[in-house]
């Protein structure tokens, strides 16, 4: 390399051994015979001992019957008549309830801890660290265990159910609620409700393009209050309150009437809830963080107040660092509902991993089956969030 | 006198300073510090009530409870009974001592238990010899936490033939190592078409102390090590402890090593793959990180309970304990790839660049520019890793190991210790126990994260 050749010099012949192509060539071979070999023998080895242990294949199972009933359905289940393709769906359906319910009320909480945090209180921003140090160290399954079996467990049995406003009881059965009931006309109090909504969300969507284009403010909040809550709440008077409870009350042992909603389902949402906030929380603090001090400066100089500034010049920015960790937390809060197999609700790892894998001993389907629901559910979100967080990106010239 | 007269004069400028006055008070001091963090406006002053309100109700509470009442004696539930003791009674911390031995052990025979204590000890001198910043011979550390601590521990533990088994072929190959190696590195030289280009004329210049981790003294010290191990074996002769009889602390640190251990080096494999060039092997990456990311630690604990004994030759069976810490290490193995790849990613170009124009093959490049670069950017990830893996560890409850979670629950359902307060206590134990070690581990991180900063503070 030192003297420059005075003829083009041929590019070299390495030997095969040495050419980086041919390296990648059999590199990547090798590794696909050795996974290749993997799967063929773990494969052989399945089918042998399924055919040795007498185990049916295939996923003929899911139209047998299964024989056991779950205790919290969306959809008719019961233990007789009911198959396993029917229990695969009141699972998936209660770990979305769970799931979506929970990142709903962990986003607010979250939220409201990592501002918290930040706060020039003293007192609260202290109270939100503990919590956040506190939960987030302790293992869910832990905070589970501690929630069903040390809080909701000890509650008074339907006997001395404690009463709470409203007509709610609350026993180691559950939290019973007064159970609405639609007399006629009733319906048309649930019409004026999803009509104030659409208005709602229409005059907010008008308001904001006349912000844009004349920088003119309207009270979307009040007038969206007005349409959701007051209308409806007229309508109800006028029609001469048509809506009735069904309160529950004590029928021997148990409880009868009224929505019942079980400790298990309370416990799970506010083990996930509490444990997922902590962590959003973190999120949250972080994102605010990321905002230059310049920022918020500049709008207290222009006189806004300490609310304004936070909702409209600092979280807006903030929202940018926020949503792509916001999105995992998001999905571990899902993938961690698994965890209620712990402590009995019936979500899709319980009844379908749990009760339906012991009763067929189809191990290979049914957790390929859970496993594809979650990475379903996983893809999905996450291409969600993929949208939003584009839509919320810096738009640079 | 002029002089004098004219200073006895009137004036009416002060000549010396006055001592400076203390700010007022609305300023500075403990009254201005409260009302400006506490009562500095309406909301303020409300959010300040309500969270003073809750601290002043709830903090005495868990003070009494967990201290004042506290039972801290005693062998049977009667000590922790309020009827029978004649007072309000709160936690019952005689039951933790009672059972402290099971927590810790679980049902390993109490005769065997000095050797989960020399696991322990070897354990805790790992640790602080791979995290302490400024310990000596750091390299072998390494060694000795990755390759000598788990071998031990597995025969320790197990004991019995099969453990003497792997001690026969764990010494066959480290003499089998040993020949290969002297062969290597002398045949080429005799032969003489050894160019020995890879080899940097720098590492002959180090002082022998720092040559320890070239692979002639890791050979030699490997055998030395299980010699010595062979004969205490020999002259003892550890008798076999079957799995099911480990428990508690034992099983969830054990657990949490053998992630740690194994996750590390395969998650370092794992990101090199993704960010290989050769598209299979990328490929293949890619889908085993994303498939075990996607899904939930528990499918993965099911797939290995049920589906590995499926998986390989029924005379195979592995054993209960054993499903669950593969399903373990490659769940963490597919988190730390995407931690160790983000610092791959921040290592810039011309690192890269430099290495290659330097004449060093891809391993030689990554393993000694590019790797010890990125991990040490991303030690406060890997530690984030660990303590979720070892949070995690819990979860092995659900497939039936009796892990320190696990053992605090079956002691509650023993009616010797079933009083109304043993579940907060048992609980809060628990906590304590889990809450040191993750929070430990994350002050770590913090201060590690501190260290690696000082370069870019001024």
């Amino acid at each position: 390399m030192t003297t420059i050749p005075t003829e083009p010099v041929q590019p070299g012949k390495a030997s095969l051994l040495y050419d980086p192509k041919i390296r990648g060539y059999v590199y990547q071979l090798a590794l696909l015979a050795v996974v290749g070999f993997l799967i063929y023998s773990a494969a052989s080895n399945a089918i042998e001992n399924l055919r040795a242990q007498k185990i049916a294949s295939g996923f003929g199972f899911w139209h047998n019957a299964a024989g056991f009933d779950v205790n919290q359905k969306l959809i008719p289940f019961s233990a007789s008549g009911s198959t396993y393709g029917q229990a695969f769906w009141v699972g998936l359906l209660n770990t979305l309830l769970v799931a979506s319910i929970g990142i709903v009320l962990a986003t607010f909480l979250g939220f409201f801890v990592g501002v918290a945090r930040l706060s020039s209180n003293w007192i609260l921003a202290k109270i939100a660290m503990v919590y956040v140090e506190v939960i987030r160290n302790l293992p869910l399954l832990l905070q589970l265990f501690f929630w069903y079996n040390a809080v909701l467990k000890p509650l008074p049995n339907p006997r001395q159910s404690i009463e709470l406003p409203a007509g709610i009881l609350l026993n180691n059965r559950g939290l019973y609620l007064p159970d609405p009931q639609l007399e006629p006309g009733g319906s048309l109090i649930v019409l004026t409700f999803l009509l104030g909504l659409v208005g709602a969300i229409t005059f907010r969507y008008w308001a904001r393009k006349q912000q844009e284009a004349t920088g003119k403010q309207y009270p979307v909040g009040w007038i969206a209050l007005g349409l959701v809550v007051v209308l409806p709440f007229f309508v109800y008077l006028l029609m001469g309150r048509p809506i009735t409870f069904i309160y529950p009350e004590l029928a021997g042992f148990n409880l009868r009437g009224g929505i019942q909603i079980f400790p298990e389902f309370v416990a799970l949402l506010v083990g996930l809830t509490t444990y997922t906030a902590a962590f959003i929380a973190e999120v949250v603090r972080a994102g605010i963080l990321a905002v230059s001090k310049g920022q918020s400066e500049a709008a207290h100089a222009l006189g806004l107040r300490p609310g304004a500034t936070l909702k409209l010049v600092v979280i807006p920015q903030a929202m940018r660092v926020i949503i792509p960790p916001l999105t995992s937390n998001y999905l571990n809060l899902t993938k961690n509902s698994s965890l209620a197999v712990a402590i009995g609700y019936p979500d899709l790892v319980q009844v379908f991993t749990g009760t339906v894998l012991n009763q067929t001993g189809q191990a290979v389907e049914v957790v390929a089956i859970t496993m594809a629901v979650y990475l379903t559910i996983s893809l999905v979100t996450s291409l969600f969030m993929n949208i939003y967080n584009k839509r919320m990106a810096l738009v640079e010239r | 006198m002029t002089d004098a007269t004219t200073e006895n004069a009137a004036f009416f400028v002060r000549r010396e300073t006055l001592p400076q006055e203390a700010a007022p008070l609305s300023v500075a001091g403990p009254l201005a510090w409260v009302r400006a963090n506490l009562f500095s406006g309406p909301v303020n002053t409300i959010l300040t009530l309500v969270c003073a309100y809750i601290v002043v109700t709830s903090l005495p509470e868990i003070i009494r409870f967990y201290f004042l009442d506290a039972v801290w004696t005693g062998s049977n539930r009667d000590a922790c009974l309020a009827e029978k003791v004649g007072r309000p009674v709160g936690a019952c911390w005689a039951y933790v001592a009672d059972r402290f031995q099971y927590f810790v052990y679980g049902s390993y025979p109490v005769t065997q238990r000095w050797r989960v204590n020399i696991v322990f000890a070897m354990f805790a001198l790992g640790v602080v010899w791979l995290l302490w910043n400024n310990a000596p011979l750091k390299k072998l550390g390494a060694f000795f936490f990755f390759v000598l601590l788990p071998i031990s521990a597995y025969i320790l533990l197990l004991g019995g033939p099969g453990a003497q088994n792997l001690l026969r072929y764990l010494i066959i190959a480290t003499v089998a190592l040993a020949g290969v190696y002297m062969v290597l590195s002398f045949a080429p030289s005799l032969l003489g078409f050894y160019t020995g280009a890879a080899q940097l004329a720098v590492e002959h210049e180090l002082p022998p102390w720092k040559r320890f981790y070239r692979p002639k003294r890791l050979i030699l010290m490997a055998l030395v090590a299980f010699g010595l191990i062979a004969i205490l074996d020999q002259s003892i002769g550890l008798p076999r402890v079957d799995t099911g009889l480990w428990g508690g602390m034992t099983v969830t640190f054990l657990i949490a090593a053998v992630g740690i251990v194994f996750s590390l080096p395969l998650g370092v494999v794992l990101a090199l793959g993704r960010r290989s060039r050769l598209p299979i092997i990328q490929l293949l990456s890619v889908i085993f990180i994303e498939f075990v990311r996607g899904v939930p630690l528990i499918t993965v604990l099911f797939m290995a309970n049920t589906m590995l004994p499926l998986f390989v030759p029924q005379e195979w069976s592995p054993d209960r304990l054993l499903r669950p810490l593969v399903g373990v290490a490659l769940f963490a193995a597919a988190y730390m790839a995407e931690v160790i790849r983000g610092g791959l990613q921040a290592i810039p170009k011309g690192q890269y660049e430099g290495a290659m124009s330097l004449g060093l093959g891809y391993w030689n490049m990554m393993r000694l520019i590019i790797l010890p670069q990125a991990l040490r950017i991303v030690i406060p990830g890997i530690v984030n890793t660990f303590i979720g893996l070892f949070k995690d560890t819990t979860l092995v409850t659900i497939v039936g190991i009796f892990d320190f979670l696990r053992t605090i629950e079956a002691t509650l359902v023993d009616p010797t210790w079933a009083t109304p307060t043993t579940r907060a206590t048992g609980y809060a134990f628990a906590a304590i126990f889990y809450f040191l070690c993750c929070w430990g581990m994350s002050r770590y991180s913090i201060s590690v994260e501190r260290r690696l900063a000082a370069g870019q503070r001024r």
